[in-house]
């Protein structure tokens, strides 16, 4: 996977979204042992502790936990992850909508463009 | 003890300018902050004053709850803002004047990153060029198993490959119980790392924050608002 970052959104919810994108599309399987706090810190090019807070909050989610003296896996049920990838989904649909508002464009149109817009990339 | 470096109404004034005012900082163990502020601003006024090399005119400053001297510098390991090192000597010879010097010294460590950036371990160091004579010397700094690095301006002349290899040797070296202070003006490259920003202006500190709290908050990169603070 990539690890591509907005520097002007907080970093550790944005590492929370990716390894859940990542489970909940099946790259990370249930069960499998993620890499290492240090070794995605450094894929990321990102602070370790960071890393770290992230896979706390995954955890508390029920995305993720971490087994003592060997690292982190990924949880046997991965429907937290699959939940946190369909609000996250939501959400930036919803930004969307927003910003298409802000622009002066109802709901219907927007779905208007969507279809022109995929009508010019096929 | 959690914290590495305590400053306490710190001042410092060279004749009228005052460099310091008064400056209030703690930094916990196993930080990576910037120190980050315009020229002139008082960021290697506070790191030489970390480091011993000047005495506050008022206030006090604490490195593992010692006054800067011997035994802090034990524990510190700094990488001045400008050459350090005698120019007549080679790469190999100054790391072995390093294991002399301190303890935690690791060559290893050092020649190992020496050949990962291809920097000649036998040219004397006044025939390297201005970027490969910073590469030598910020390995020296980060080959020592130190309690408090402290940067000042480690990445200004090195190109943006050898600072992405800087910045990840920095991750690579983190350790819990050691805390790294990063002075810099060029903030985007390191932003990512930083768990802390510390502005600083005037000889004042003017915002102290994680990160993510500025990215949460403001809505915008630690650069973006250092250019937003700091605007002419």
């Amino acid at each position: 996977m990539t690890w591509t970052l907005d520097k002007s959104r907080p970093i550790c919810p944005q590492i929370c979204e990716m390894i859940c994108a990542s489970v909940a599309s099946g790259e990370f399987s249930a069960g499998e042992k993620l890499l290492s706090v240090r070794e995605i810190a450094l894929l990321a090019g990102v602070n370790p502790n960071t890393v770290q807070k992230s896979f706390e909050e995954l955890e508390r989610r029920g995305v993720i936990h971490s087994v003592r003296c060997s690292g982190w896996y990924v949880n046997e049920n991965t429907s937290a992850a699959v939940e946190e990838l369909a609000s996250l989904r939501i959400k930036k649909t919803e930004d969307y909508l927003a910003e298409m508002a802000q622009l002066g464009c109802s709901s219907e149109e927007v779905i208007e463009y969507i279809k022109k817009c995929q009508g010019g990339t096929q | 003890m959690n914290e590495i470096l305590k400053c306490t109404g710190l001042s410092k004034r060279y004749g009228s300018v005052q460099a310091l005012n008064r400056v209030d900082l703690t930094v916990e163990r196993g930080k990576i902050i910037g120190i980050l502020g315009p020229n002139g601003s008082g960021k290697t006024t506070l790191i030489k004053l970390i480091n011993g090399l000047l005495t506050p005119t008022e206030g006090s400053i604490l490195v593992g709850g010692e006054a800067p001297g011997v035994e802090t510098k034990k524990i510190v390991s700094y990488l001045p803002d400008n050459s350090f090192l005698p120019s007549w000597m080679t790469a190999e010879q100054i790391i072995d004047l390093f294991c002399d010097f301190y303890e935690d010294f690791r060559p290893e460590l050092a020649y190992e990153m020496l050949d990962r950036l291809g920097v000649s371990k036998t040219t004397r160091l006044k025939n390297l060029s201005k970027g490969n004579k910073e590469k030598v010397c910020l390995i020296l700094v980060m080959s020592r198993n130190a309690q408090l690095y402290v940067l000042d301006e480690p990445i200004a002349a090195v190109d943006p490959a050898t600072r992405d290899y800087v910045i990840s040797t920095i991750i690579n070296n983190y350790n819990p119980e050691a805390s790294v202070l990063i002075s810099t003006h060029i903030i985007a490259d390191i932003e990512p790392v930083l768990d802390e920003a510390i502005f600083i202006n005037r000889g004042e500190i003017v915002l102290h924050k994680t990160v993510d709290e500025i990215r949460e908050e403001k809505g915008m990169s630690v650069d973006a608002l250092f250019r937003e603070v700091f605007k002419w």
